[in-house]
Order: C-alpha cells, then structure tokens, then sequence
C-alpha cells in the first residue's frame, strides 16, 4: 500500500513545525479535495497533519472588520448570523458551492486551495501540465467546455473552481497567512495567480505555509447583492460561469459596485474595469449591458467554451439586474 | 414496531432503509479475498508484455490473473466468438478494457498492487469519432437491421409540407447508485456460489456454466437485492468471469466491486446515436410518410443493436413508411440496452419531428397527434389490444394547464424566464414470457410465492403479493414472494416491462390452482365453499399444499398488437440570458392497463420522468477521441438529475384492464415512464424560447447559441 503518516495536532506552532520539517507532507482539513486526490494517484502525500483541531473556527466582527478562521466549515460560514446580515453576498457564493454534506465539512482554508476539476488533471494516464509540467495540456483540443476564456496560457486553461473565492473577491477579502517565520497578510485577489508556464502553482502560498484566517472589511454591499451560478444542473455542479455582484444605490447612482466572475479564469475575476465605468453612473440595463461588454476585453474561447463569451457577459448583466432589483 | 401500514406499501422497503437488506457486496464470507482490475491504458492494439513481478510480491496479494496464466475456462477454448473472452486474448478493443486482475487478502492491498502492474503495448490507430464515422465513407463498416418499407420509400419528399431533421444523442451511462461487481466461490467437486448483482439469476447460471462447463445445477446464484440496474445487469459480464475464474485458480472466495470510473466502460452504456426523420404531410395535417434512418454506435468485438426505429412503424397513420438502422462499430466498450432502449432513442427524434411538423403546419401538436393516431396497427394492420391515447391526451392536457399554451413560441414570459410547454409519446411492447412460480399455501394463514425473478427496484415482490391477495383474500403481509435465487422455479431476467406480465401470469394460475384445490378439500370434508383455506386445512390435516405452475407465452400476438402506451407533458422555463432550462411542470400518463400495484407503478413513472429530465437536460458521457477515454467518468461530472432538477410529477393512469395481453389485464411499464420524455422536454424549450434543439442534452451553451 502507499502508506502514509498521519499526525494531528491542535497547535499551530506545532503544525507549522511539522511541515517546514518534511517537504512531503501536506496538511489535511475536510479531506473533500485532497483524499479523491490521493485516491486517483494525482498526488501521493507521505504525511499528512490533520489541522482540523487546530483552534482557527472562529467567526468574529472586531474594529469593523469580519475575521473567519481557516478551519470554519462552509457550512458554518454561510449560516453564521454576521455573515447572513452584513455579508450575505459571500453566504450566497457558499450556497452555491458543491452540496450540503461537502459544505459541511469543506474548510474555508481548503476550499481557497482546492485544485482545477479539469477532467484531465485527474487522468493520470492523460497529458496535463498542471499535474506533471511538460506532459502538454489535454484541454487545449480537446473538452475544454468547462475551461477559462481570461488569462488563459499556452500551458493551461483550467479554471479555479471554487464559489466561495468569487464571493471574497468581491468583498475585497484579505488572507493572513502564518509560517514558521510568522505572519503576513495579502490581498485576497493576489492569493490566486493565473497559470502563465507554471500551471503547477495554483497560487502564491509557499511551501510551509498555513492560512489562517480571512479578514473582510465591513461595508454597505448587504442590500443590493446577488451570486449567479450558471451550470449544467441545479445543484452539485460547478459553474459554467458565475458572477458575484453587489451595488451601493443612491437615488438610483451606482455609489459603489463590486463585480467578480467565477468559472472563467485559473483564479476568481474581478472586473475592475466594469466596477469603475459602473460607478456614479444609473443603475440601468443600458449600463449594465455596457459593463458587461467591458469586462469581455480579452477573453478567449477556445472551442468548446466559446459560449462562455455570449454566457459570460449576460451572467453579468442578470447578476446586476437582480442585485439591483432587491429591496 | 409495525412500519405495515398500507397494503400498497413495499414490502421490501423497511428492510432498503433500515440496512437489513442485504446487496451482494455485503456478504462476508469467511476467508474472503478481494479481486481489483487492472485495464487498459490504450485503445486499440496488442499487450506485448504484462509484468507482475512486484505486484506479485506485494503484501497480501495472492496472485494475478492475465491472459499470460490464463486460468481454464473450458468454454473459452475454442478460437473466435463473442462476447469478448477475457484473459483468453491478448488484443485490447478499448481503453479501459479489464487486462489483469490482482487478488490479494484485503481490498487496499488489490487496489495498491495494482497500481504495481506494469504493462506495455504494440498501440494499433484506433476510431471512437461517432459522428465523423458516419459521414466518413470510407469508415463506413455499417451493420444494421434489415430495412423497413411500407408503401412508397422517401414518400415525404414529395409532400405538400416536409420536413427534414438529423437529431443526436451522446453516450449515456447507467450508473446505479450501487457498482457492479461479483462474489464468487469455488468450491470442492465443481460446486459453485456467486453473489451476484444481476436482473437474471437463471441467466447468470448460464452464463457461468457455459464458460467453465460445468452443468448449471452446480451453481447457486444468488441476488436478492440489487441497488438498480437500468439494464447493465441484463448480462453476465466479462468481470464477472474473471472473477469466478479466480476464485476458482484460488480455491477462495473472491469478491469484485468496480470503481466509479470502470462503471463507464465495464458494464455497457446507451450507444451515441444519430436519427435522420423525414416526414411529409398534406397542408391539413395528414401524414403522407415518414422516412427514419438511425444510426447507433457498437464496439468492434461485440455487435448490440437496439429497437431504434420501432415504434416509427405503427405510432402514426401514414401510408408510407421507411426504417433504416445501422450501427457504427467503434474502438469503445459494447452498449447494452438502457431503460427504454433503443425505443427512448428513436422517440426523441420520432417525437421531436412530429413537433416540428405541427409547427409548420400550425396545428397544435396535440391535435396533430390525435388527427393521425391510428385505429388499427397499421404496420402488422391488426387490432391493438388496448389503446386508449386519445383519453391519455385529455386527461393529461387538463391537468397540466394546456389550455394556458400558446401555438407561438416564445409568447409567454415571466420576467427573465420564457415558459414553454411540450408533449410526446411514449411506446413499449407489451410482451409476456414463459415463467415458473411455485406457491405454498400454509395453514398458518400464510402463502410463500417462489420463481428464479429478480427486483432491480420496480417492486416485484409487491406487485406479485398484491395479485395473490386479490386472488386467494389473504392479507399482503401475510404474503411472502422469494426471488432473485437461482434455485427457485425459472423465470426469465427481469428487463423489457415483462415481469408483472410473465411472472404474475404464473402467480395468477397459482393461486387459480390454489383456489380450486381449497374448494375441492372443502366440498370432500363436507365444507362450505366459501370456508377460509385456515380451516379448510386443518380439518383435512394437512400443513400446507403446494403448486408450481408455468405461465407461456401470449399466443395472441397474431390477432393483436399489444403495447403499453404512456404521454409525457412538461412545461419548462427557459431563461432568457443564461439559457438555464428547467422543467418546472410534469404529467406522465400511463396507459398500461389495469396498475396492480399503485404506488410501486407511481414510483416508476416518477423514476422514469427523473430518467427522462436526465436524458434530456444533464447526461452525456464525453469520450476524448484522441486517447479513446472518458473525462467526465466520475459523478460529479457526469450529471445525473439532483433533487432541484425535479418538480412535483402527477401520475396519471387510464387503469383500464387489458386481458388480452394477461390474466391481470396489465401491462408492463418500466419503460414507458422513460420513453418519449426527452422529446416533450426538447418540445417544450422549442414552444419558449422557437429555438429548436435537435442535440441532446439541451444544456445552457445550446439554448444560449441556438
Ligand atoms: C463533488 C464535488 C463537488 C464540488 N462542488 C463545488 C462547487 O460547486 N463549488 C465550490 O466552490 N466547491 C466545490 N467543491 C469543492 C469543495 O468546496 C472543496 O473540496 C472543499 O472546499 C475543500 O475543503 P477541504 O477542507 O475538504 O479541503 P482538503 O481536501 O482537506 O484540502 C484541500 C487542500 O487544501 C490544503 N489546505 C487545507 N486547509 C489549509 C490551510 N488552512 N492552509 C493551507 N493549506 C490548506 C490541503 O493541504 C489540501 O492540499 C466540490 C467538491 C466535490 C468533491
Ligand atoms: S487545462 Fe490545465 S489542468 Fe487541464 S489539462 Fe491543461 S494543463 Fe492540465
């Protein structure tokens, strides 16, 4: 058998200590992604630290600011009280993510870290460069209905799969990362990286590093905000493309607006350029359709997923319609 | 705690969901090893070499079975022939074809081990482009049924209103909740055990004694609960024998249980198929001919071919009529038949046509159905022996609201969503086998019905105790119908819509037999003809009596056109910018004769309209036509309807008894919940939105680009 070690451990020194010790190891949260990982042979782990008794669940508004430990459940998440009353955008995005039984132990941590579904990734027989770099990229010319049309590279179209991750883009989240060496903090949209010709490297967490928590500041975007997630079937099914968007409204002008899509690209879209042609002007479907054309600039189908250029920018504007529409 | 609470209820269903009842991965028995297949990384060519070395020499593997140590299989000597001979043949047909498989003391280590087998090839180029086959002449290797011609062939060209269609259908899969596989024990002087799960234990028996010869009495096959079958338990397959084979190299019992993905190749499919309809009409709506040409997808090594273009023969009234199959063998795994098999193919585009036609000729498609419904068969042009389409019809439309459709597509909206509504026929033989049952009426107030049948989820039990207790006024828990044994009376494998009809047939003459042998002990002693058989038995001293009784087959196939006919109406939504569809409204209407056993009949129309939103919204199996392999063969990808795809579903039956096709007067229905559905969806997205999507699944990309 492949054996392998398992630890557990409920201090975060101690993890970190664990796994700047031994470049094989890898913790372990929910176990939703990494074991069916395992299981198809994608990845082979000799350790694992199972960090679930690690004490980073909490979920606390302080100085205006929500904290989310690492560990919470996206079940737990998207039911807390806070986050249904000030941040019901991101409670939205985890409704919509996989099913209820995953959603009740899928971790926040794990869920940013969550890798591709792209079919062929999980082949070991097939191409990817993204689990063996230099095999090729089996999507290129073949199914890629499911992949990227923003900031694709020759090496790899995949997409970022989570519903989540669109949903903290789009409150303008930051993560705060700890390692042996202590902590630091990023922006969460630098969390994830696009693939450029290392595909291998979903994001920008380095080796022995542990998230800990999420930050996001308070703000006004609780009454006008709306997760679209189109897909292939109502539930248990991952984006064809999704748009979380939010609006602050006054008489009607757009004061502030966030805008992110999922399902397009190797890590959640923002649309900066459509967020700031949006703001100061009317919330109509005239500039809804205008900012939905925007954030088309450079998006590239490449085949299978050329409806996603049609699918995409109408997500956009449903997404803003309905956001705009709530009382 | 009594859970009994309604004589509809199933009587098996405490047991399904309290885990009593036993599926045939859950025997444990004592020194049991466990079988994990290797399978083929190409698609077509030679295996030059298979190395067991280090899976050999793995922990707790006990051996590795390949075509190099081939372990005998008597019936495998002989050269050519299908099905595919596993272990006896060095050629790989398909990509993921079962090449070796390792035994080894506990599952883990079969499955680590082998991962340890290393395996080289001569690669031969291979074909699994379906569509590309078809219009490619020169791949054209093209074996069908012969065709079907009545009055003038292509008669459609020349009518006053044509139309001219190519409908398409991917791979679909079974996959039950439950994984195939397979115990097995070998035994001492040949005798042999399997726990299977199987729509057939007689036809498992055979199969098995027919590989090893060996005669069947030695086999005892055993499946008395199958977590679904769909048809992929219709057969006894490769797997299965590797796995007897096994177990009979290693003297142990040995267990198999398929992964998810092998479930893709291992075990059949629907075949990919692809419908040219011609139909003409006069300017008022009378059809003048249908041209069907159907082409299905098989595998190289095996031939499968389904009733496609069937029911284009006698569903409408026309004249002339012409039927072409085909089928296109391809470097894939062999299909086998998929609930509503070919017939579920061949309705959406039959059903789609009829829509499209309606349309041109601006008739309501309702109208049109009914206009050109025939009285009598008019293929074999003799009586059906019970239709009643044209009540199907009203019922139906009331009770979804027809009245609320617009001939116009796309004229109702509600807010981002257009609102469509759609309708289609569905069509199954209603055939009756030949099986065995055997009744023992006790004077404990109990009566055990016995046959060889199996349960894949319809209700076969409950269905046979209802008829019995009709029959002979005993109470359905004091009924007990065991099944799913090879030892029991023959019945035939459970597929087709026959069972209630084969198998009640003989629980009917039974408990006919039954009946009058009571009486008569109750006239010889002197009793009332009316007295309960309690007391009939006892005062003649006797414990129980016993009848086995073989129903045949309808010989009035000559005089009658029998058939179970069901309607499917939907309304959908269609979103206007996401091309999201959803069926928001179902009414299936069974037109199967007298419902012996109404909740279980319930629940298969609702199993075969969740089948149906599936077919015609979510499932497709993607095959990768560079390497021969599948991307999406898991289930996250591979969708099956969820509990928010499916809305309420009404259940309506004509319930009117058909005694020519059965003593019961039923019908079977297991297919008809399914066939026609797919079209009545693909109707409805046409009356929302005017786009029609001759493409199945009608998934968002579709909608939004059509
Ligand atoms: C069938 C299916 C459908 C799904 N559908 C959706 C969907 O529609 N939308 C969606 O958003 N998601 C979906 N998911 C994905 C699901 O959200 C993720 O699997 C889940 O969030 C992963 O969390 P986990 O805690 O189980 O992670 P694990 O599997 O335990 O870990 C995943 C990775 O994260 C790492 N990790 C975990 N926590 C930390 C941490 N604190 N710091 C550093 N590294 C860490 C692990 O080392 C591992 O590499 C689906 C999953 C499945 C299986
Ligand atoms: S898109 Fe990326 S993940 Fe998918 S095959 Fe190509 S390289 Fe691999």
């Amino acid at each position: 058998m492949i054996n392998f070690q398992y630890l557990r451990t409920s201090v975060v020194k101690t993890a970190l200590n664990l796994l700047a010790k031994d470049p094989k190891a890898t913790f372990i949260a929910g176990g939703t992604n990494l074991v069916d990982l395992m299981k198809r042979g994608v990845t082979a782990p000799e350790k694992l630290i199972d960090i679930n008794h690690l004490p980073l669940k909490q979920i606390e508004l302080k100085n205006n600011v929500l904290r989310i430990g690492a560990l919470t459940s996206n079940s737990a998440l998207a039911e807390n009280a806070i986050v249904k009353e000030k941040f019901p955008l991101l409670m939205l995005a985890l409704q919509s993510g996989a099913s209820a039984q995953l959603r009740n132990v899928a971790t926040v941590g794990g869920n940013m870290m969550q890798r591709t579904r792209c079919g062929y990734f999980y082949d070991t027989t097939m191409p990817c460069n993204k689990r063996q770099p230099g095999s090729g990229c089996g999507a290129i010319g073949g199914y890629n209905r499911m992949h990227a049309i923003f900031g694709t590279s020759e090496a790899c179209i995949a997409v970022h799969p989570s519903d989540m991750c669109v949903g903290l883009v789009a409150l303008e989240a930051q993560v705060v990362i700890a390692s042996t060496k202590g902590e630091r903090k990023i922006n969460f949209i630098d969390f994830h990286r696009l693939a450029g010709t290392t595909p291998e490297k979903d994001n920008n967490l380095q080796k022995g590093e542990l998230i800990v928590r999420l930050e996001i500041p308070l703000n006004n975007l609780n009454k006008n905000f709306h997760y679209l997630k189109v897909r292939d079937r109502s539930s248990y099914a991952f984006a064809l493309v999704s748009v979380a968007a939010a609006l602050e409204l006054k008489d009607g002008v757009i004061s502030n607006v966030r805008l992110a899509m999922g399902g397009v690209a190797h890590k959640p879209w923002r649309l900066t350029a459509s967020e700031n042609f949006l703001k100061g002007k009317q919330a109509t479907i005239a500039n809804f359709e205008a900012a939905a054309k925007l954030a088309m600039n450079g998006a590239k189908g490449f085949g299978e997923n050329d409806f996603k250029l049609k699918l995409a920018p109408n997500t956009i504007i449903e997404a803003l319609t309905v956001a705009k529409a709530k009382a | 705690m009594e859970f009994f609470v309604d004589e509809n209820d199933r009587v098996d269903g405490v047991d399904k969901v309290t885990g009593k009842a036993k599926y045939f991965a859950e025997y444990q028995l004592p020194g049991l090893t466990y079988g994990v297949l290797v399978t083929s990384t190409i698609t077509k060519g030679k295996i030059t070499t298979i190395d067991t070395k280090l899976a050999k020499s793995a922990p707790g593997v006990l051996d590795v079975l390949s075509h190099l140590n081939k372990p005998v299989a008597a019936g495998y000597e002989q050269a050519g022939g299908s099905p595919m001979k596993i272990f006896y043949t060095d050629q790989v047909f398909f990509n993921g074809q079962p090449i070796a498989l390792v035994v080894a003391d506990t599952f883990e280590r079969a499955t680590y081990a082998a991962t340890l087998v290393k395996v080289n090839y001569e690669k031969e180029a291979f074909n699994t482009d379906f569509e590309n086959s078809i219009k490619d002449a020169k791949a054209k290797k093209l074996q069908g049924q012969p065709p079907y011609i009545r009055g003038v062939a292509d008669a459609y060209k020349t009518a006053e209103v044509k139309i001219e269609q190519i409908y398409t259908m991917p791979v679909e899969t079974h996959n039950p909740m439950e994984l195939h596989g397979i115990i097995a024990d070998w035994c001492a002087n040949d005798q042999v055990t399997v726990y299977a799960k199987t729509q057939g234990v007689k036809a498992a028996q055979a199969a098995i004694a027919n590989v090893f010869k060996i005669p069947q009495e030695n086999i005892q096959v055993n499946s008395e609960f199958v977590g679904g079958g769909f048809g992929m338990a219709l057969k006894t397959w490769p797997i299965e024998i590797a796995t007897v084979m096994a177990s009979k190299h290693l003297k142990k019992p040995v267990k198999l249980v398929v992964t998810r993905d092998q479930m893709f190749t291992m075990v059949g499919n629907r075949p990919a198929a692809y419908q040219k309809v011609g139909l003409g009409a006069t300017k008022d709506g009378k059809i003048t001919g249908i041209t069907h040409t159907a082409f299905g997808q098989t595998a190289t090594y095996e031939n499968f071919t389904e009733g496609v273009v069937n029911m284009t023969k006698f569903m409408y009234d026309s004249e002339n009529v012409n039927t072409n199959y085909y089928v296109v063998p391809l470097d894939m795994s062999v299909p086998i038949w998929m609930r509503g098999p070919g017939e579920a193919t061949g309705a959406f585009a039959l059903e789609s046509a009829i829509d499209e036609m309606a349309h041109a000729l601006d008739m309501d498609p309702l109208d049109f159905r009914m206009k050109n419904d025939p009285e009598i068969d008019p293929a074999k042009k003799i009586p059906f022996s019970s239709k009643n389409i044209k009540e199907a019809y009203k019922l139906g439309s009331a009770k979804i609201g027809w009245s609320n459709r617009k001939n116009k597509p796309g004229s109702i909206v509600d807010g981002a969503w257009q609102i469509g509504y759609g309708v289609s026929i569905g069509v199954f033989n209603a055939s009756r086998g030949r099986a065995s049952v055997k009744g023992i009426l006790k004077a404990d107030g109990t009566l055990v019905l016995q046959s060889a049948t199996s349960d894949i989820g319809p209700g076969t039990g409950t269905g046979m105790g209802l008829i019995a207790s009709r029959l002979l006024n005993i109470p359905t828990n004091k009924i007990t119908f065991e099944l799913g044994d090879s030892s029991l009376p023959p019945a035939p494998s459970q597929g087709g819509s026959a069972t209630l009809s084969t198998v009640g047939t003989a629980v009917n003459d039974v408990c006919v037999s039954l009946k009058s042998t009571i009486a008569e002990l109750a006239a010889n002693s002197n009793m009332d003809a009316t007295s309960n058989f309690v007391d009939v038995l006892k005062k003649n001293n006797l414990p129980m009596i016993e009848v086995t009784k073989q129903s045949q087959s309808n010989q009035q196939g000559k005089d009658y056109s029998m058939y179970s006919f069901s309607i499917h109406f939907v309304q959908v939504k269609v979103h206007q910018l996401t091309g999201v569809v959803k069926v928001s409204k179902i009414v299936s209407v069974g037109d199967s004769g007298k419902i012996v056993s109404p909740k279980t009949a319930r629940s298969q129309m609702i199993g075969g309209a969740v089948g149906g939103i599936g077919m015609a919204l979510t499932e497709e199996a993607l095959l990768d036509n560079r390497y021969g392999r599948y991307v999406n063969n898991n289930f996250a990808d591979y969708h099956v309807p969820v509990h928010a795809d499916v809305p309420e579903i009404d259940v309506i039956f004509i319930d009117k008894p058909d005694f020519i096709v059965n003593p019961m007067g039923a019908k079977g229905m297991g297919e008809i919940a399914l066939i026609g559905f797919a079209g009545a969806v693909a109707n409805a997205v046409f009356n929302a939105t005017g786009k029609r999507i001759r493409s199945l699944p009608i998934t968002p990309d579709k909608v939004l680009e059509g």
